[in-house]
């Protein structure tokens, strides 16, 4: 029978304090910039301009359709030939985590639009609203009640996505946990812990989005 | 009843408009003089409300011509599409109220009627509430003035829906088929706001199944069937007198059901 010893871990305990606050930077950050790209691609899909819609749909379906651990690798190692730019390990996954993340909020966002009556747009037109304050004033404030709650789903994804940043050997709560278990010969106790250092912190997030649901079942 | 240069409020001459091969308005002509009130009617899919969405460039039409006070457009060959500012700035001038309300759910109805004013002609928020309030208490709801759309009956969001359309101030007001979605007990109330607009003088077309109301509201009547006008007239020569097998047919319908007096 094994015997755990998670007595030993406090050793490591600011590591593991750091990689949780670089996880949920990165987190905050791919949340962020991939909801203004799934915007930009959203609109883009909706678009009248047809060249727009193709180009959307292209960056849509290209990154939902490969590993994001492939597009990770790609991005840090093929990139910056091609680019003949250089990239750190941190740009490469956010630029990479953003992107994949902004494929499925573009989708959200566009279904979220189109679920709206469109009685709702003719009415803002026959206002005399231009499209674009029709969406502001009009659409999006009804369609981004909808969006929240896959909003919310999709970027608890995201969350835990950000461990795969660990093969750039970007310091985040997975790679310093290895760090810490070829330090202590401890794997067991280490990936445990790191396992549910991710649990607590994502938990209370699906509680959340679990209320916001049922708050909107209600509301209409 | 026209305006000081002898012409017509709205005009519509030679309208056309097709989805996809189903041609759904053939040749189309129209005026309404302003203060003048006018009811469309005919059997579903007649085109009357395509008709009525082209006044207001809802629907953009194929060929042919509308105006509406001073803007006027050209549509066809060789024409060019107006732009989104261009129609947005039209239909700032003519309000239009919706079988189905259209009620923007996640405003009050003040907010509702605000929201023309605020946004499109960038009034002051005092101001558009001010006007906003004046409205409802027209349309006999200042007391719901802070409810949601969601608590309102059909007749109540329809007279809000009216309410935002007065609220631009509109040249025209257009009437899709207004009360068709309404519980019987509830048309009523919207019918005597339209029949005290009109009585204010506001130019009107109407699409409308309430046979009776257009005798009694409307100047003119225009029947149309597969999107031509096959009979046109004074509302009560029309209606009591149609000379047209069609409309004949079509009113007989009405007539059997006691909606609309005996000729």
């Amino acid at each position: 029978m094994y015997q755990w010893d998670f007595g030993s871990l406090w050793t490591y305990r600011w590591l593991f304090v750091q990689g949780l606050g670089v996880t949920a930077a990165f987190t905050v950050a791919i949340v962020v910039i991939g909801l203004l790209v799934g915007l930009a691609a959203g609109l883009a899909k909706l678009s009248h301009v047809a060249p727009l819609r193709w180009l959307s749909n292209a960056y849509i379906e290209v990154f939902r359709c490969t590993p994001l651990l492939v597009q990770l690798v790609w991005f840090y190692y093929a990139l910056p030939i091609l680019a003949g730019i250089e990239i750190s390990a941190v740009g490469a996954s956010v630029l990479a985590l953003s992107l994949y993340g902004g494929s499925f909020y573009a989708e959200i966002i566009r279904g979220g639009i189109v679920s709206i009556d469109r009685g709702q747009g003719e009415a803002a037109a026959a206002l005399g609203m231009t499209p674009a304050q029709s969406l502001r004033r009009i659409i999006l404030p009804q369609a981004l009640k909808r969006m929240v709650p896959p909003l919310m789903n999709q970027s608890i994804i995201q969350f835990k996505n950000t461990s795969l940043v660990s093969v750039l050997a970007v310091p985040d709560l997975l790679y310093q946990g290895q760090v810490a278990a070829h330090d202590s010969y401890r794997p067991l106790e280490i990936y445990t812990l790191v396992a549910v250092l991710y649990f607590a912190a994502l938990y209370p997030l699906t509680w959340i989005v679990r209320r916001g649901e049922q708050r909107l079942a209600t509301s209409d | 009843m026209t305006d000081v240069s002898g012409r017509a409020k709205i005009e519509i001459a030679h309208l056309a408009k097709s989805f996809g091969t189903q041609a759904v308005l053939k040749d189309v002509s129209l005026a309404v003089p302003a203060g003048g009130v006018v009811a469309l009617i005919g059997p579903s899919g007649s085109g009357k409300s395509t008709l009525l969405r082209c006044i207001n460039l809802l629907v953009v039409p194929d060929a042919g011509e509308v105006r509406v006070g001073d803007d006027a457009f050209r549509f066809g060959a060789g024409t060019k599409l107006p732009g989104t500012k261009a129609l947005a700035r039209f239909r700032a001038g003519t309000g239009m109220v919706f079988q189905h309300f259209n009620l923007f759910p996640h405003l009050t109805a003040l907010q509702n009627v605000m929201e023309g004013p605020v946004t499109v002609q960038r009034l002051p928020k005092a101001e558009a509430e001010a006007r906003a309030r004046a409205l409802l208490a027209k349309v006999g709801l200042a007391d719901k003035a802070e409810q949601y759309p969601s608590r309102l009956s059909g007749g109540q969001k329809q007279r809000v829906a009216i309410a935002r359309a007065l609220a631009m101030e509109p040249e025209v007001m257009l009437f899709d088929e207004a009360t068709s979605a309404l519980d019987p007990e509830l048309v009523g109330e919207v019918l005597s706001v339209m029949r005290a607009l009109a009585a204010d003088g506001m130019t009107m077309v109407i699409v409308t199944h309430e046979i009776a109301f257009a005798r009694e509201v409307a100047d003119r009547v225009v029947f149309l069937r597969d999107g031509v006008v096959v009979e046109e007239g004074p509302a009560r020569t029309l209606i009591d007198a149609p000379q047209h097998p069609d409309t004949q047919a079509f009113l007989a319908h009405f007539h059997r059901r006691g909606e609309a007096p005996a000729a």
